[in-house]
């Protein structure tokens, strides 16, 4: 399995024969600050890769969720109705959503390189 | 290019995210975040940077004359050492900018306003002032620290003994820790507190010694983002949310500061015609949060729009204030329409939290 980022700092892991799982990356959890609320997909939604699959807000603000992967969401992380804040405390072990699908992997970043971007500029 | 207020390397220092506002650099959080800070305002205390807000000093024998004619409130009868809010209109009726007025010395008054319309009603006020009354800007010369929560008497009593007592009264020239200070019994959180002024120059030295004192009491420096939520809570209007060049103040609901019977009031004929929109106070009752300019939907149609709304830390729900049609004010049931989602909302009586 591997993790990859979108530049919008969504991960997706890509396991062979297995669905997509997707989530925030930690430098998108701490630019939201204290997430409030997750406007998640629901089950059978179609995704695209690039395009808005929902949104999360922070007491602050609202951003949009930008699908790296393209397909049929095949679960939600209910968990995420109660408890929001778990994006924030664990992100890399929440997950948002997983596809049934296909990914062009060229558009996504590994991790090493995710972490090494610049994200202020 | 934004300005920065005397406490900006204080912000740095303390990790602060900072963002422009009111053409000022202002942190909108510290690390531990805006429900962390709102919480603490809530059950201990917090300090603000309030350096940006506007002074400007009324003086001459017409002063209080030029008050009540400008400003929606009657301060005929406001005692030296008091102070009242009210909201400075037009002719018409129209905010220009809500404040707060001090009465500091006989025909010397101190009128706090919002940062970003200082200028404005700097110039609204000079045009419009008639007889015996001067208007200065002193608003770089002031620093402006807000001590607010429950905790707020007990850590500043560890710097003096002479706190104002009442709820809207200050005492000036009071020394903390070798500053010259006017210590104001006021705040934007709901909360007991306090909001300090001081020359500019010496607010960094204000600012670190109330939170050295305050630590123990988990005092800790809070930033625009929890002024937000906790002033949301209170149901505080918002220059350039709840009121703007377009609202009246008994649109906005502050009938009881706007006074129409008294003498040479300049929106007294306009204010005195039936207003066309009503704030009101909202709760979501669906999931998701109502932000400002998301529109309200009563029976299908637009009525309205939010002015300001976020998930309340205190309540652990959605609320909203926004305006509607004045004719649907007595309703109980509305709609939000958040980005294409239409939320359940329900009406709320305001502030939607009091201590």
């Amino acid at each position: 399995m591997k993790r990859l980022y979108a530049n919008t700092h969504e991960w997706v892991i890509v396991e062979e024969g297995k669905d997509f799982v997707v989530g925030i990356s930690d430098y998108a959890q701490i630019a939201l600050g204290d997430i409030v609320f997750v406007n998640s997909p629901s089950l059978g939604d179609k995704v695209t890769q690039g395009e808005s699959f929902g949104d999360v807000e922070s007491v602050k603000a609202v951003s949009d969720l930008i699908s790296p992967v393209s397909g049929k969401v095949v679960a939600v992380n209910d968990a995420l109705l109660n408890a929001p804040e778990l994006l924030n405390s664990d992100p890399l072990n929440t997950w948002i959503m997983k596809v049934s699908g296909s990914v062009n992997e060229a558009e996504l970043l590994d991790e090493a390189t995710y972490l090494a971007l610049d994200k202020d500029h | 290019m934004d300005k920065k207020t005397p406490l900006y390397e204080a912000h740095i220092d303390l990790n602060a995210t900072m963002v422009p506002f009111a053409g000022y650099l202002m942190p909108v959080q510290y690390p531990q975040g805006i429900l962390f800070e709102h919480r603490s305002v809530r059950e201990k205390a917090g300090l603000f940077d309030v350096s940006h807000m506007g002074e400007l000093h009324l003086t001459g024998k017409d002063a209080l004359r030029n008050l009540n004619a400008l400003i929606s409130n009657d301060f005929t009868d406001l005692a030296l050492g008091k102070i009242r809010y009210g909201v400075l209109v037009r002719k018409d009726g129209t905010a220009v900018d809500d404040l707060l007025v001090y009465h500091i010395d006989e025909d010397d008054y101190w009128i706090v306003v919002n940062a970003s319309n200082t200028d404005k009603d700097f110039e609204y006020f000079t045009n419009n002032l008639s007889g015996g009354a001067v208007i200065h800007n002193e608003s770089d010369e002031w620093g402006q620290v807000a001590l607010q929560g429950p905790l707020s008497e007990k850590i500043l009593r560890k710097l003096t003994d002479k706190i104002p007592e009442a709820y809207y009264s200050f005492i000036q020239e009071v020394d903390l820790s070798g500053i010259p200070c006017l210590i104001s019994r006021t705040g934007y959180t709901g909360e007991d507190g306090f909001e300090i002024y001081c020359a500019s120059d010496k607010v960094t030295h204000l600012w670190n010694t109330l939170l050295k004192v305050g630590e123990e009491d988990g005092l800790v420096p809070c930033g625009l983002g929890a002024r937000d939520t906790l002033r949301l809570e209170a149901a505080m209007p918002l220059y350039g949310h709840e009121l703007n060049d377009n609202t009246t103040p008994f649109e906005a609901g502050l009938k009881i500061f706007t006074k129409l019977d008294k003498p040479n009031f300049i929106a007294q004929e306009a204010l005195s015609q039936p207003v066309l929109k009503r704030r009101i106070g909202l709760t979501v009752i669906d999931r998701g949060i109502a932000r400002e300019h998301c529109p309200i939907l009563f029976n299908g149609e637009i009525v309205g729009e939010v002015s300001s709304g976020t998930m309340s830390p205190t309540l652990g729900k959605a609320i909203a204030m926004g305006y509607i049609k004045a004719e649907l004010f007595n309703e109980t049931e509305f709609t939000i329409d958040v980005r294409g989602r239409l939320l359940k909302a329900e009406r709320t009586k305001m502030p939607f939290y009091k201590k």
